[in-house]
């Protein structure tokens, strides 16, 4: 098999999207693409990050996106206010809550030796309940130019599926082209002869769980801008979002093996197997059921087709 | 002599907790009292259980808490309406958990992403369901979980009870021990002769036996049902087996300590709202008891492997 794994992610994308389409004998085609590129972004997004940590091998995984979302989204609109000209600000105050999140993150991993999913669990708890507190139930709007920004276009593709885009280029560049990317691979493949080779595994492991935090507080903010407002329950459905479009992307979970485009085939996969649930007006249980069994199903049948080879 | 200062953190952390609530509040210190405190324990602790089954053959259950959800709506309604139907509804539950693991071992799947589509899978069928919250519990699980026996409330005991069981299950009986043996070593348990896929479906279908007590205790208590009523299981589950001196790889799993975590996650709640915090801060409280107790067993392992 000559077939990149990430094939079958944009391979599946692709047929959800015709069997859609096959319902509207073709009629928009234009909106479905793009809002699958819009609300597939927060999922890409999203979803680098866990790939990042998933990369680093057996055990790594990070439970705290949900919460470190709604707490920088939160953070964020609040220090606006809705006030003109401050999305930079909240960008700022955005990118430094994902900051902290990500040093506590790591410090509970490293310093108490928890196993980084009760460790970001138990964080998770923590920053839900700074969010609760400095929400207090408001919904503040996001500034006008920034709501603008985030639900606005250019050339006809949604900003929020550039900002994926920068974002998803960066990070393969750095996985495949940069040293950090090699020693990030090299760590979880084998974490005990990575570090006999000399590879600084603890400072690979930080900027890992840092890197993941901070993406989360982007997708964060960009969703609260997008959405009108921060909400508490914002980030509950990526949890499982982020971890299902690194397996359907064809990363292994076992680590040490990442996957860019996989990702991003994945997020728009992910949306799209919905939208089309949805047009042929299936319910809330049986969508529900469908979304699992497919999930399940991509990921027998690329374990079926890794053991071919 | 490991396994036995295992058991002695989660003991203690317990046996704090309990005196702080008690001198916050020492009306609790009662049978009427303890019964409430440790009512909604109960679900909690088997679905525990039911989480250290799969942590015990180095697998982790993400369905967990939308598997007990779907069964308290199964409860709720069928097993209500249609006892033989319902009974054997959740007999099928218990099959297809152990046919998961069964496949998660043939196929070699990574179980946290098989259980993650399974979560959908359980929680579609419980909003098939039920799209509405409703149902009622069935006679006979209400009585059981009110009764009130003497001197010592249904919830305490149905903790011993459970603690007893699991534990000449887990680490007395020979099933039991191969079983930890897969989380310890697979491949020296393969090469002693022992079918693993049979044993790791074993091992899965325990696991769903109690998931579908917990979701049966759970309608007992809240008498109806919703898609959603467990969902915050998952988590709790998984932090009550680790609380109570359970490790994620190895087999190293304690049942007497897993129901003394569940207790102490339960305490802890009830705990956080007599200390009148503001309800802001209780799930981030309950995030941080977590983490306290984790580095007290970290103090404690350092000591004792130094000794």
């Amino acid at each position: 098999m000559t077939m990149r794994p990430w094939v079958w992610a944009w391979a599946a994308a692709g047929l959800a999207f015709v069997i859609t389409l096959m319902l509207t004998s073709g009629r928009g085609a234009g909106e479905l693409a793009y809002a699958a590129l819009s609300f597939g972004a927060f999922a890409a997004i999203v979803g680098l990050g866990q790939m990042l940590v998933i990369t680093l091998g057996p055990g790594n995984v990070d439970l705290s996106i949900p919460a470190c979302m709604t707490l920088s989204g939160t953070l964020a609109l609040k220090t606006m206010g809705s006030d003109p000209n401050t999305a930079l600000l909240g960008l700022v105050v955005a990118l430094a809550t994902g900051f902290g999140v990500g040093c506590v993150n790591f410090l509970l991993i490293w310093l108490l030796r928890l196993p980084p999913i009760i460790a970001t669990l138990a964080a998770s708890l923590i920053y839900q309940s700074l969010a609760i507190w400095s929400n207090r139930g408001l919904r503040i709007k996001p500034p006008e130019g920034l709501a603008d920004f985030a639900t606005g276009r250019f050339v006809g593709v949604p900003n929020v599926a550039w900002v994926a885009l920068i974002l998803a280029v960066i990070v393969w560049v750095t996985l495949e082209r940069a040293v950090w990317g090699r020693w990030l691979l090299a760590s979880g493949q084998n974490a005990r002869a990575a570090r006999l080779a000399g590879i600084p595994v603890e400072a690979v492991r930080a900027a890992t769980y840092l890197s993941v935090s901070v993406f989360a507080a982007l997708a964060g903010y960009l969703l609260a801008s997008f959405s009108g407002g921060a909400a508490l329950n914002m980030g509950a459905e990526y949890l499982l979002t982020s971890i299902a479009v690194v397996v359907i992307g064809g990363s292994s979970i076992a680590g040490g093996n990442s996957n860019v485009p996989g990702v991003i085939g994945a997020a728009l996969f992910m949306f799209l197997v919905v939208s089309m649930l949805n047009s042929y007006g299936a319910g809330a249980g049986i969508k529900s059921v469908l979304t699992g069994t497919i999930i399940i199903a991509i990921v027998i049948a690329a374990s079926t087709r890794r053991s071919r080879q | 002599m490991l396994a036995r200062y295992r058991i002695l953190l989660p003991v203690i952390s317990l046996a704090l907790l309990l005196c702080l609530t008690f001198w916050m509040q020492p009306r609790a210190m009662s049978y009427f009292g303890l019964n409430l405190l440790f009512n909604l324990a109960v679900p909690i602790a088997l679905a525990t259980i039911a989480q250290m089954m799969i942590i015990m053959v180095n697998d982790i259950d993400l369905s967990l808490g939308a598997f007990v959800s779907l069964v308290a709506c199964v409860t709720a309604t069928w097993l209500n309406d249609a006892p033989l139907i319902g009974v054997l509804i959740l007999l099928a539950l218990i099959a297809s958990y152990a046919a998961m693991g069964a496949v998660i071992h043939t196929l070699e799947l990574p179980a946290i992403v098989v259980t993650l589509g399974m979560s959908f899978v359980w929680g579609g069928l419980a909003l098939f369901l039920l799209p509405t919250p409703g149902g009622a519990s069935p006679g006979w699980i209400r009585a059981l979980m009110t009764v009130k026996p003497p001197l010592i409330p249904m919830a305490v005991v149905a903790a011993i009870l459970i603690a007893a069981l699991t534990h000449i299950l887990v680490i007395r009986s020979k099933i039991g021990t191969v079983l930890r043996g897969i989380g310890g070593n697979t491949r020296s348990i393969a090469r002693a002769g022992w079918n693993v896929t049979a044993l790791k479906a074993t091992a899965y279908g325990l696991s769903g036996l109690f998931g579908v007590l917990a979701g049966m205790a759970l309608v007992g208590l809240t008498t109806s049902a919703d898609a959603n009523i467990a969902l915050r299981y998952t988590l709790l589950s998984i932090a009550g087996v680790i609380l109570g001196g359970g490790e994620f790889t190895g087999g190293k799993v304690s049942p007497v300590g897993a129901v003394i975590g569940a207790l102490t996650l339960t305490l802890a709640a009830s705990f956080l709202s007599f200390l009148r915090l503001s309800p802001d801060w209780q799930i981030g409280a309950q995030g941080a008891i977590l983490i306290l107790v984790l580095t007290a067993r970290l103090l404690f392992s350092r000591k004792g492997a130094a000794t």
